[in-house]
């Protein structure tokens, strides 16, 4: 194999894309490390010439330490719910024999199409006719049934790549569907089901519109309605507001390092397919 | 040959037989297993989607009664000038959207697809924006840019009169460079996936031919790649059209109604005017629009029998 000459074109759109998105991340955190004083001199894109954690504390105590903890619970149940509820689901679409079946697995691939958006104002009705309103669970209940398709179509898949021969085995043995859940089919998909746990936990976490709509006061917010509100109600407090938004991507950047090609596939969903 | 009273019904053909034994149903799962699921997700997203509809001939104001009135919200939103103007508006920041992400997110994609040690260590930087929410994002370009406090103060003449979110040009602009800056890394992601797939034989034949790198990437990586193309079209197209928290925490619809796109007018609508009838119209409109534009690309490109990119290997 001969050696390739360097690719200079490529070389300079690689650092260009560099410096777009690496200056602002840069910006960012160099700013949540000013006093609120040092950036208003300073202005954003100087050296800081002071540093400081205050921002950081200084987040907590405008009360994201609360959201923090709202977001966790959103998270964790609605991960809760796509782990219960997604794998009998995924696994009767690939070995059911039953007509209902391939309808329901038609019915999620229709709900691909559905945007959140769409389901806003009926939601809306639901959950405060359900007297949910400005409750957590009003939140977590729409968002997990939101990821329900995509996880579906995930699991579905990596259940496919199961061989027959397998189940078959399990048959002769006189193996009912409960056993060849457990036994089986469970544990040769934990690829796919640490993927749509991933998914699931990066559309809670970052969800925004059922939050917006469905919440309204302090002890129920998540943390990407408490950053909305802190723009519109501080916006000059720039580095508190910064340092709550660096707070927000803390967890995601934890799993990112240590579980990146998990992340990687629950981004993708169904992109990646 | 055995016939089918000797064998064991299990290792008979799989299909052939179907429900008549009854054995070959044995340790198949039945609907039940499906059903929790699909209730579940019945309720909350099947519902609501019959339900927009229906509360599209209403009159609600969020507390109080649902009264029934007939066509009288779809006779005002078609009357409405900013109703007509969003749905421009959508499909405008739509394309310039698709015009800016897809050629970056593919040479990015191609290029993070080498193996070199230095490629991999910058695309894990690459790929940072996407560990933020649209939220944050948002959030932190509306105080990057910020007329006042932000870059444009300190660097005056580089943005005009540093305002960019007062001319309607300035404000789809932003739009659309935050939406491009959040989400090519996750096109470059779809784009590299696939290059990394390419049979390494297409390469080596294609330089057997003469081809150069450019050569190389115009007649075996493109036509490799159009699957992937393909998906992050209808990707790139349902997201753009139903943009909302860009639009939100960015510009607030403004100036005037310069960048009021139809899922963010939906909101203002229901949730800030209270009408939830003229909220659910528009809703209705806008998965109406969404679905048409999303066939049209599906059967432009052919994805409804997309060819394996495999063929004649």
């Amino acid at each position: 194999m001969t050696r390739r000459r360097p690719n200079w074109i490529a070389g300079i759109g690689a650092m260009f894309w560099l410096l777009l998105v690496g200056l602002p991340i840069y910006v960012m955190v160099s700013i949540t490390v000013q006093t609120r004083a040092g950036y208003g001199q300073n202005g954003p894109i100087s050296l800081p010439d002071t540093f400081t954690l205050e921002n950081y504390t200084g987040a907590f105590s405008e009360g994201f330490g609360r959201y923090f903890l709202n977001t966790v619970v959103v998270t964790a149940s609605v991960v809760a719910i796509v782990l219960l509820l997604v794998p009998p689901l995924a696994y009767a679409i690939v070995r059911s024999r039953s007509r209902f079946t391939s309808a329901v697995f038609r019915l999620f691939l229709l709900g691909l199409a559905v945007p959140a958006q769409a389901v806003v104002v009926p939601i809306f009705y639901l959950i405060n006719t359900a007297k949910l309103y400005d409750n957590l669970l009003g939140v977590i209940l729409p968002t997990a049934a939101f990821c329900l398709p995509v996880c579906a179509l995930i699991l579905s898949g990596v259940m496919r790549d199961i061989t027959s021969d397998l189940y078959e085995a399990m048959a002769i043995d006189g193996a009912a569907p409960g056993r060849v859940f457990w036994q089986l089919v469970l544990p040769l998909s934990r690829g796919g089901i640490s993927t749509i746990a991933v998914f699931s936990a990066l559309q809670a976490w970052n969800g925004f519109l059922f939050p917006l709509i469905l919440t309204q006061s302090e002890s129920t917010k998540v943390i990407t309605l408490g950053l909305y509100n802190f723009q519109t109600q501080h916006g000059i407090n720039v580095p508190g507001l910064l340092a709550a938004v660096v707070l927000s991507m803390v967890p995601v950047l934890l799993v990112y390092l240590f579980a990146r090609r998990a992340l990687v596939q629950g981004l993708m969903g169904v992109g990646g397919k | 040959m055995a016939t089918t009273t000797v064998a064991p019904p299990l290792m008979t053909e799989e299909r052939r037989s179907g429900r008549r034994s009854g054995g070959q149903n044995l340790g198949r799962p039945g609907f039940a297993w499906a059903l929790p699921a699909t209730l579940f997700f019945g309720f909350f997203a099947i519902v609501p989607l019959v339900l927009v509809v229906v509360l599209s001939f209403t009159s609600w104001s969020g507390i109080g009664s649902v009264e029934y009135v007939g066509l009288a919200n779809w006779r005002r939103l078609a009357a409405d000038p900013t109703m007509t103007q969003s749905l421009w508006l959508s499909v405008l920041l739509t394309a310039l959207g698709v015009a800016v992400q897809t050629p970056l997110s593919l040479l990015i994609g191609v290029w993070a697809a080498g193996h070199q040690r230095n490629r991999a260590v910058l695309s894990a930087i690459f790929f940072l924006p996407l560990l933020l929410s649209m939220t944050a994002v948002s959030v932190l370009w509306r105080v990057l840019l910020d007329p006042n406090f932000g870059v444009p103060g300190q660097l005056p003449g580089l943005f005009g009169d540093g305002n960019l979110f007062g001319s309607r040009t300035g404000a789809i602009g932003v739009l659309v460079f935050v939406s491009s800056w959040q989400f090519i890394p996750f096109h470059a992601l779809i784009y590299q996936g696939a290059a990394r797939a390419v049979p390494a034989v297409l390469y080596q034949a294609a330089e057997v031919d003469g081809a150069g790198r450019w050569g190389q990437f115009r007649h075996v990586t493109l036509p490799q790649l159009r699957n992937a193309m393909i998906t992050s079209l209808v990707l790139m197209v349902v997201g753009g059209l139903t943009t909302f928290d860009t639009v939100l925490i960015l510009t607030g619809g403004g100036p005037g109604t310069d960048t009021t796109i139809t899922a963010y007018y939906m909101y203002e609508q229901a949730f800030k005017s209270f009408d939830f009838g003229a909220g659910a119209a528009i809703a209705l409109l806008l998965v109406v629009v969404a679905t048409i534009i999303s066939l049209i690309v599906v059967r432009v490109s052919g994805y409804d029998k997309m060819r394996s990119t495999m063929e004649g290997l």
